[in-house]
């Protein structure tokens, strides 16, 4: 039960009910489609992208509690951020919930996701979201996949 | 070697069913005597996979220990005991699906190779540009894929029955859809998302009132109820080995010999020819032509010993003792306050398909594996049924022979604990 707790922390159970930056942004210069074909979560995240700084970001789609609440968090911790800070934060975002040595302490309010790493099957719900900024930044036309 | 053993149509007056006596049916599967995260194991995931009794296991066991060796062709002790075992799956499987005869049951990897062969053949041969096929909307996707393959290179329809709320097929629509144009029918016997069971005896003779050959994708009716080819009157039936508490990598093809003969091979190579030169090769006779290389052997026994375990247990009593359980199962997840079941047929068997709302089925999936249960989560490869519902994906409970009253009131505990949890 303690793992599920850990899985389940109150900040992301809240956040999948009620996620922020749930929407299209009509500002946005970039866009990108996540999609896991196994269990069928599909996110679009929304951009808008000025000399390198993410001005803007939010996002739309259906997912588990994992995916949404990451997708929710994702947008607010990236606000204001570079390319490369966004770059970097996924980097050790994808270390803490795949358990390879990130600290809590370098992914701010992320560490919320710090559980998922004791459920592996569960590390593609935490980054989809992740997975389909990065291709939005890279102006991927394909929607990325999980598989 | 292939000598052609014929049956008659069942007889219907059956001796009584055998009551299944099911804690003594449970000592014969190990994989069920585990605990997971501290918990007894309690495998629901039975249309996903079925587990091995000890009979199937033994049997490949011992053929690689003792009889290992390529079949029809050596003159040797081991080549004969393993030709011999082979051989002896055939007619198991045929006698457990009442195929006529024995060179009417190909072997093939599973339900999937099995329809894409027909597709590949049959289908190549006889589907034209401006063709239909017809499919119904409760397929796996197994089931429509190849349809969409063929339709899409010969320039053919590929038209969907619908299905009601309820998730039963609706007869008459059917019936409307089968065109002059129609040159195949593919449907499924039971549906492994929402455990409606088809009227097949029905859709077959409706079919064939207009000249319309039936396949039937059998891979979750043939562990659950008696398959009888003759009296369906299907012209192709699919089954996959490990769905039927068989390992994984085979299963049959039943096709109609009169349709076989008339098709062309699926695949080339050894073991499918009667005779090859560079000029002309001259293919085998039933079932070999569509048998191309060294087979599964090994999996193949397996086969033929999970066919007579469930012979010997009765698949009569089978279908009772899982009948019993998704009533029970039905009528206690019902009653839980935010829970779904999708697929209300009237006609089901075997699966229970639910969602709670507010819960994604990834959750629950994840919360319920922590309780120790397996079930299945998200869309059961048929994509297009939960979209007819407008739901992105299900958990899906599936019985097996083994499963008992305490695994349902286990599943249902698990229930409470999700909501519990995602609060």
């Amino acid at each position: 039960m303690s793992e599920l707790r850990e899985l389940y922390q109150e900040v992301i159970l809240e956040h999948s009910k009620h996620p922020r930056n749930y929407r299209v942004l009509d500002s946005a210069n970039h866009h990108a489609e996540g999609f896991n074909p196994l269990c069928g979560d599909h996110f679009t995240i929304y951009a808008d992208v000025k000399d390198g700084t993410i001005r803007d970001v939010s996002f739309q789609g259906t997912g588990c509690a994992i995916s949404k609440a990451s997708a929710s968090m994702m947008t607010q911790s990236l606000k204001g951020k570079s390319e490369a800070e966004a770059e970097e934060l996924f980097t050790r975002f994808h270390q803490l919930v795949t358990g390879r040595g990130a600290s809590a302490d370098a992914v701010g309010k992320l560490a919320v996701f710090a559980g998922v790493s004791e459920f592996p099957l569960r590390v593609k719900c935490a980054t989809l979201a992740w997975h389909a900024l990065r291709a939005a930044l890279r102006g991927d036309k394909e929607a990325v996949s999980t598989e | 070697m292939s000598t052609v053993v014929k049956s008659p149509r069942r007889i219907s007056a059956t001796p009584p069913v055998r009551v299944l006596d099911v804690e003594r049916v449970r000592q014969d599967f190990p994989v069920l005597q585990q605990k997971v995260h501290g918990k007894s194991l309690v495998y629901l995931d039975n249309a996903a996979t079925t587990q091995k009794p000890i009979a199937v296991i033994d049997a490949i066991e011992n053929y690689y220990r003792r009889d290992n060796s390529n079949i029809h062709r050596g003159v040797h002790a081991l080549s004969e005991r393993a030709t011999n075992q082979y051989e002896k799956a055939r007619v198991a499987a045929q006698r457990f699906l009442n195929a006529r005869e024995s060179r009417e049951i190909i072997f093939v990897r599973g339900t999937t190779e099995a329809i894409n062969l027909v597709a590949q053949t049959f289908g190549r041969q006889q589907v034209s540009s401006g063709d239909e096929v017809l499919i119904t909307a409760m397929e796996h996707h197994s089931n429509i894929v190849p349809w969409q393959l063929l339709c899409e290179e010969k320039g053919a329809k590929l038209c969907v029955a619908p299905i009601n709320d309820r998730g039963e097929l609706l007869l008459d629509e059917f019936e409307k859809l089968l065109s002059p144009k129609t040159k195949i029918a593919a449907v499924t016997h039971l549906s492994n998302a929402l455990g409606t069971v088809n009227p097949v005896r029905e859709m077959v003779r409706l079919a064939h009132a207009r000249q319309i050959p039936v396949l039937v994708d059998g891979a979750q009716a043939a562990p659950r109820m008696s398959v009888d080819v003759q009296d369906l009157d299907v012209d192709f039936y699919a089954i996959s080995g490990h769905k039927m508490y068989a390992p994984t990598g085979i299963g049959v093809l039943y096709g109609k010999s009169k349709l076989l003969e008339a098709m062309p091979p699926y695949q080339g190579g050894g073991d499918m020819i009667a005779s090859v030169s560079f000029e002309k090769t001259v293919y085998n006779r039933l079932p070999y032509k569509f048998e191309a290389g060294t087979p599964n052997i090994a999996d193949t026994i397996g086969l033929g010993a999970a066919i007579e375990y469930l012979e010997k247990l009765g698949l009569e009593g089978i279908e009772r003792h899982e009948h019993d359980l998704l009533a029970y199962a039905s009528r206690k997840v019902e009653t839980i306050p935010g829970v779904a079941i999708i697929g209300t047929a009237g006609a089901k068997a075997g699966v229970l398909s639910f969602t709670i709302d507010g819960i994604h089925p990834h959750d629950i999936g994840t919360i319920l594996d922590r309780e120790g249960i397996a079930v299945r989560t998200g869309h059961h490869c048929a994509q297009p049924v939960m979209e007819r519902f407008g739901i992105p994906a299900t958990a899906r409970a599936s019985f097996g022979l083994y499963n008992t009253r305490e695994d349902v009131d286990a599943l249902v505990a698990g229930i409470h604990k999700v909501v519990e949890v995602m609060g």
